[in-house]
C-alpha cells in the first residue's frame, strides 16, 4: 500500500476531486487539444500570453484519470504568471523526471508537480501525467493537436 | 485451492458450489501462472476476455512439438516433416470437430480472429461486393469487425450500415430487420460482445440474413471459450475465433468457411504453399484451405490449440459455462454493493463479462489501484469505441471470468473496488 500512496498522494486525490482552473477560456490566444489514443482521454489547454511572453492566464477542460487531471490542474497553477521560457523549461524538467532512467529527478526544481514524480514507476501511466504538458507545449508552439503516441 | 483467503471458509464454498463435479480448486492447479503473486498478493486474474492463461497440457504440447515434432509442414518427405504435418493437420480436424464443421477443409488457420475477418473482407469482399452493395455490422462490434469493412467500403464503394443497440446493450432486432434488404451482401457480427458480454441471437440472425440472400460472418472470439459452438446448427457462412482466448497459444486462430464459398474465393495473400503451379504468366491456386495459407504457417500454434481444445472438452464446455455463469451472477449481485457502481451491459443473455463504471473514478485509476491488490482487470475502451460512445463514457473497467476463476476471486475484486474509494476519496 505504501508504494501506491507514492503514486496517489493526497494532493493528487485532492486536485482530482477539485481541479483548479478547470474551465473554458473565451479569450485564450493559445490553445491545443491533447489526446491519448491508448485510453481515449482528451483534454484542451488554454493560455493567454502577453507581448512580453508572460502566461497571464491558463486553464484546461476535458476528462481523464486522476493522474492526468491532477497533473493538468497543478500545471495551470504553476505556470500562471510564469514566462513562456520558464514553462517550457519546467516541462522539460518534469518530462525528464518521469521518463529518464538513471537520473535522480530534480525534485526541488519540480516544485508542486513533484507530487507526480512517482508515476515513473508505472510505465503505462507516464503518458497520463505528461498529456497536459505535451498539450501546453503544443499550444505554445502554435500546434492544434498533441498526442502521446 | 491454491490460495486460501483469510476470513473465508473453503469448506462452505465447496458446499455452495453449484456443480460439485466441477472442482475449480483442482483445475486451478493445471495453470502454473495462477500460483504467481502480484504485489505480494495472490494473483486474481480477471482479464480473460483480453487473453487467457495456459494449462500445463497446452504448455507441454508446445514444448513437445518443438522438441520432437518440429519441421516445416507440407514440404519435406523426411520423417520429421511428416510428423509435423500430421500434427498440424490433426489440429485442423480437431478444430473442425470442436465447432462441428462438416469437413476439415472448412478450417483455415490464421493468426487470429482479426486476420480471419480481414481474410473474408478482402477475399470474399473483393469477389462479391460491388458499389452500392451493403455490408451490415452492429454497434457493438470490436474494431476488428469494423475497420476491415471500412477498408472494403473504400475499395468498392459499398455502403456500411450499422444495427443499433439498446440501453441494455442488446441488438435492436426491429432495426436489424429494417436495415436488412436485397442489397445486403454480408452481415458481420459478434457472437458475444467483448465490451458488454451480450450474447447475440445469432441463429435467428443467420436465418433472417439468409432469407434476404445475405451471407453471415460471426466473430466468435469471445464465444468459443464460454459456450459449445455448432456452426452447422447456427447455419453461419463464416465463423472466426482465436486460440489465445481459449487457453491456447497466441498467434493462431481459425476461420471456418462453408466449403462451397471458400472454393469460389480468390487468395488472400500470395506466396508459397497456396499454389499448384507458377509460371511468370500465371499461377494456379491450390484448393482451400491451402489457398488461404500462404507461406510457412504458424507450425506449432495449431498443435497448442488442439491441446487447448482437448483440455476444455475434458472439462466439458457445458460445465465451464455453468461455472462461469454462476461467477458472473455472483459478481453482478455483489458489485451492486459498491457505492456508485453502474454496470454497462445488462442484456438478458450474457457470458463472462462484467463491464462497469465507478462514479467519479476513471477506469485507469481503478486498474492501477486494484493491481496493487493483485487483481488484474482491463480498463479502457476495449477496442469498441462506438460502444463507449453509445453509453457516453470514454472507457469502462472490465472483469472477465474464465474456467479457473472462483467466488474468492470475485470477493477479492469487490474488496479491491472498496479500496479504490479509500485511496481516491
Amino acid at each position: 500500500m505504501s508504494d501506491l500512496r507514492e503514486l496517489y498522494q493526497e494532493v493528487i486525490a485532492e486536485h482530482n476531486k477539485n481541479p483548479r482552473n478547470f474551465r473554458w477560456m473565451e479569450d485564450a490566444n493559445r490553445m491545443a487539444i491533447g489526446v491519448n489514443p491508448l485510453c481515449g482521454d482528451k483534454l484542451t489547454v488554454y493560455l493567454k500570453v502577453d507581448d512580453q511572453d508572460n502566461v497571464t492566464d491558463m486553464s484546461f477542460e476535458g476528462s481523464g484519470c486522476a493522474i492526468s487531471v491532477s497533473s493538468a490542474s497543478i500545471m495551470t497553477q504553476m505556470l500562471k504568471g510564469k514566462k513562456v521560457q520558464e514553462a517550457e523549461k519546467l516541462f522539460n524538467t518534469f518530462h525528464e523526471a518521469v521518463t529518464l532512467d538513471n537520473r535522480q529527478p530534480d525534485l526541488e526544481g519540480l516544485g508542486k508537480i513533484a507530487a507526480l514524480a512517482g508515476v515513473k514507476a508505472y510505465p503505462s501511466r507516464v503518458k497520463c501525467a505528461t498529456l497536459s504538458w505535451h498539450t501546453m507545449h503544443a499550444a505554445l508552439e502554435g500546434e492544434e493537436w498533441a498526442s502521446t503516441e | 485451492m491454491s490460495f486460501p483467503r483469510e476470513n473465508m471458509s473453503i469448506a462452505s464454498d465447496r458446499i455452495d458450489d453449484p456443480n460439485p463435479a466441477y472442482d475449480v480448486y483442482r483445475i486451478r492447479d493445471d495453470f502454473p501462472i495462477l500460483a504467481e503473486r502480484s504485489h505480494g498478493k495472490p494473483l486474481v486474474y480477471l482479464d480473460n476476455a483480453a487473453t487467457s492463461q495456459k494449462p500445463d497440457k497446452v504448455l507441454d504440447a508446445l514444448d513437445h512439438a518443438y522438441r520432437h515434432a518440429y519441421a516445416n509442414v507440407h514440404r519435406g518427405v523426411h520423417t520429421l516433416s511428416e510428423r509435423a504435418t500430421k500434427a498440424y493437420e490433426d489440429a485442423r480436424a480437431k478444430a473442425q470437430r470442436f465447432i462441428n464443421a462438416k469437413d476439415p477443409r472448412e478450417i483455415v488457420f490464421v493468426r487470429g480472429t482479426t486476420e480471419a475477418i480481414n481474410l473474408v473482407a478482402a477475399s470474399f469482399g473483393r469477389a462479391n461486393i460491388r458499389e452500392g452493395d451493403e455490408i451490415l455490422i452492429t454497434e457493438m462490434e470490436h474494431h476488428s469487425n469494423i475497420v476491415p469493412w471500412q477498408l472494403l467500403r473504400e475499395q468498392t464503394g459499398a455502403k456500411l450500415r450499422v444495427v443499433p443497440i439498446n440501453e441494455s446493450g442488446e441488438l435492436v432486432m426491429e432495426e436489424f430487420e429494417k436495415l436488412l434488404n436485397e442489397r445486403t451482401r454480408i452481415v458481420a457480427l459478434v457472437h458475444v460482445s467483448n465490451a458488454l458480454g451480450t450474447i447475440n441471437p445469432v441463429k435467428r440472425i443467420v436465418e433472417m440474413a439468409h432469407a434476404a440472400g445475405a451471407k453471415v460472418l460471426i466473430d466468435g472470439a469471445q464465444a468459443v471459450p464460454h459456450r459449445r459452438i455448432d456452426v452447422q446448427d447456427l447455419g453461419c457462412d463464416f465463423y472466426a475465433f482465436s486460440s489465445h482466448k481459449l487457453y491456447g497459444p497466441s498467434g493462431v486462430g481459425a476461420l471456418y468457411g462453408r466449403y462451397d464459398l471458400l472454393e469460389r474465393m480468390p487468395p488472400y495473400q500470395g506466396g508459397g504453399e497456396m499454389i499448384r503451379r507458377v509460371t511468370f504468366e500465371r499461377s494456379d491456386y491450390a484448393k482451400p484451405p491451402t489457398r488461404f495459407e500462404a507461406g510457412t504457417p504458424n507450425i506449432v500454434g495449431p498443435v497448442g490449440l488442439a491441446a487447448a481444445i482437448d483440455y476444455v472438452e475434458e472439462l466439458g464446455l457445458d460445465n465451464i459455462a455453468a461455472h462461469e455463469d454462476d461467477l458472473l451472477q455472483y459478481a453482478t449481485e455483489t458489485a451492486l454493493d459498491v457505492p456508485g457502481l453502474r454496470i454497462i451491459g445488462t442484456a438478458a443473455r450474457k457470458a463472462s463479462i462484467l463491464s462497469f463504471e465507478l462514479e467519479g473514478v476513471h477506469p485507469h485509476d481503478i486498474g492501477t489501484i486494484v493491481d496493487h491488490e493483485g487483481v488484474a482487470l482491463r480498463a479502457g475502451h476495449h477496442c469498441a469505441m462506438p460502444v463507449m460512445d453509445h453509453f457516453k463514457v470514454s472507457a469502462t473497467t472490465r472483469a472477465s471470468f474464465a474456467l479457473y476463476n472462483t467466488r474468492e476471486d470475485v470477493d477479492a475484486l469487490i474488496a479491491s473496488l472498496h479500496r479504490v474509494r479509500e485511496v481516491l476519496g
